[in-house]
């Protein structure tokens, strides 16, 4: 090997480490004022760690706030979404994949258009459109907004998942004596599991995380999600940053369980010896 | 078992035409191999009969019955694919029960139809593994067990050799044969490998842009070919072709080659004296070393072992020889050939066949 080339690995790992410290600095910081006691919080100044560690963030924020409320309800919500819409993009996807039909053009033109607005500029229409069917301040609300809005990037990613799988493969079956929608469930979804967890970890954690419609159609804390939850820790005088941070903490756990549960589909090709290999 | 009637089926793709109208009877039983170049519409007659594609107009009948409204699964056939298909989360038993499954057969009888065809393909010890952990020969054998286990009507074939490698494929297409004299399946199987069509058909339809070109006995399409493209399609190396015009004088022929050359050959009574018309002869009939005959220059010399192929300039134009005679490896710059008049074939201007 010469200098040249082990410089150049050198380089390329170095910038590989330097960009997951920076990705991962923000959630190190967030994890360590959560443990740092509130009167070393501004006293310490600038510190990697404080020099005392304390778990009264979380304590306060599990036993004293409605942090459990906005768990629950961003649980339900995001769960919700990502299920319905992985059954309804998975459905359209297949058929925009499968079929030729005549509105096909459009009905792609039209959902790549859904993508290209500013969601600031509907939140206004849209809270019209929910408060006379008693839809705002409910999570059915909510779960009803964010699924229109993520159906469409969601059939983009299901379409690019079927246009993987060989078509041979549901011809096969159909000739076995299949019906196209028992081919669909019964030889393409399964290969296609490592899409719907792709869809499903995609869509949760967009809904997971999603502020600026759980803020303007939901008032109060029985209907609120953790992301405006979040925001009850900042008073009229002061931030209480430990007590956010805590929050925010706890607030990674589901979105990570979630991923360490589905990664395995994740980077499984089970494609692999379907056709020609 | 069925029959397979084809009347004047016709396929478009939007205005454009891929398939003029064929028409075809295949009976109880028989090998049927539609042999064509790429994109000549072998693979979509074939998929039509499957009903994996629409028919615009005509008719496909299988047992007599019209299934052009058919879904696939009501057609009783079953189909190999090139790329064998098999459902890669199934194991080799799975991918084969599938079908009988389908159609809520019995457990034992599954059973037994799917031990029975793993023996006789030898699959036995393969049964519990996935697709992706055997290799393409078996891969091809799964493929095809899964097409038996159903005993359906009719087996269709798509260019099911065609991603093995050479060795494997002569011997999956013996097996192809022997499997087929002991099941008398009818059967369809779409290639463009002409040594395939040949071994395998009891009867070859050979199809070009679209349009059946001639349907006959393997060895029919060789010995009497129908027209220019089948002549140059079937046999390898390819047939050799001479322009000329023909002669008449009395009662004896002769083709005259662009240099004057007279080939004698027997008169056609349906050709007009002096109409332009194509010689063709095989490489393996034209006879070499004599003193008589036209001389050629060699440009290349290919032996294959079993035999040796010359490439050769003749009025500057390639022509092709295959002999067994190994002196031909010592042949000079110059040979000279001879066609044997009982192997000289004649088409008229339009390229058909004129006896």
């Amino acid at each position: 090997m010469t200098t040249r080339k082990i410089l150049l690995i050198g380089a390329h790992r170095l910038a590989i480490l330097a960009y997951i410290a920076l990705a991962l600095f923000p959630l190190f910081w967030l994890l360590k004022v959560s443990v740092t006691p509130n009167d070393l919080l501004y006293s310490e100044g600038v510190r990697m760690w404080p020099s005392r560690t304390t778990f009264e963030h979380f304590e306060f924020v599990l036993r004293h706030s409605a942090f459990p409320v906005f768990f629950r309800n961003s649980l339900i919500v995001s769960g919700a979404t990502a299920v319905v819409v992985t059954i309804l993009a998975s459905l359209s996807g297949y058929a925009l994949s499968r079929f030729s039909f005549r509105a096909k053009y459009w009905i792609v033109a039209i959902m790549l258009l859904t993508q290209m607005f500013p969601l600031v500029m509907l939140v206004a229409p849209i809270f019209k459109l929910l408060s006379p069917l008693e839809l705002t301040n409910s999570l059915t609300g909510l779960v009803i907004v964010y699924s229109a809005f993520n159906v469409p990037f969601a059939t983009f990613l299901m379409q690019s998942f079927f246009d993987g799988i060989p078509k041979d493969l549901e011809e096969a079956a159909m000739i076995d004596g299949a019906t196209q929608f028992m081919a669909f469930r019964q030889i393409i979804l399964p290969l296609t599991l490592p899409g719907i967890a792709a869809t499903l970890g995609f869509v949760f954690t967009a809904a997971w995380s999603e502020l600026l419609f759980a803020l303007m159609l939901i008032s109060g804390n029985d209907a609120a999600t953790f992301p405006v939850g979040l925001l009850t820790f900042v008073s009229k005088f002061s931030v209480d940053f430990g007590q956010m941070m805590a929050a925010g903490v706890l607030a990674l756990i589901p979105a990570c369980l979630f991923f360490l549960l589905i990664q395995r589909y994740l980077v499984q090709g089970l494609t692999a010896g379907a056709v020609k290999g | 078992m069925a029959s397979i009637d084809i009347k004047s089926v016709r396929k478009n793709y939007g205005h454009f035409p891929v398939l003029h109208g064929v028409d075809l009877t295949i009976r109880d039983g028989e090998f049927i191999v539609l042999v064509g170049p790429s994109g000549c519409g072998k693979s979509t007659l074939l998929r039509m009969i499957a009903g994996l594609e629409e028919v615009t107009s005509g008719e496909i009948r299988i047992a007599g019955n019209r299934v052009n409204e058919l879904a696939p699964k009501d057609r009783d056939i079953a189909m190999v694919f090139q790329s064998y298909a098999l459902y890669p989360h199934m194991s080799v038993a799975d991918n084969m029960s599938y079908s009988l499954k389908l159609r809520k057969t019995a457990k034992e009888k599954i059973a037994s139809a799917v031990g029975n065809a793993a023996s006789k393909l030898g699959l036995d010890p393969l049964l519990e593994r996935r697709p992706k952990a055997l290799s393409g020969g078996q891969r091809q054998r799964v493929a095809m067990g899964r097409a038996i286990v159903r005993q359906p009507k009719a087996f269709l074939f798509d260019e099911p050799l065609s991603n093995l490698d050479a060795r494997l494929r002569e011997q999956m297409r013996a097996e192809i044969k022997k499997l087929h004299a002991d099941l008398k399946a009818t059967s369809i199987y779409v290639t463009h490998d002409q040594i395939e069509a040949m071994t395998l058909a009891d009867r070859i339809v050979a199809m070009h842009g679209g349009i059946v070109q001639q349907v006959g006995s393997p060895l029919e399409l060789y010995d009497r070919p129908a027209n220019l493209f089948v002549a140059g399609f079937i046999g390898s190396p390819g047939m050799n072709f001479l322009e000329g015009r023909y002669r008449l004088s009395g009662d004896h022929a002769d083709v005259e080659l662009v240099d004057g050359t007279l080939i004698p050959i027997a008169p056609r009574p349906s050709l007009e004296p002096g109409g332009r018309v194509t010689l063709g002869i095989r490489p393996e009939h034209v006879v070499m070393g004599g003193t008589a005959g036209m001389e050629a220059s060699v440009d290349l010399v290919e032996p294959t072992g079993f035999g040796i192929i010359l490439h050769l300039s003749l009025h500057d134009l390639p022509f092709k020889v295959f002999t067994l005679d190994r002196d031909a490896l010592k042949a000079g710059p110059k040979v000279r050939v001879e066609f044997p008049g009982k192997h000289l074939h004649l088409f008229d201007e339009a390229g058909n066949r004129v006896e």
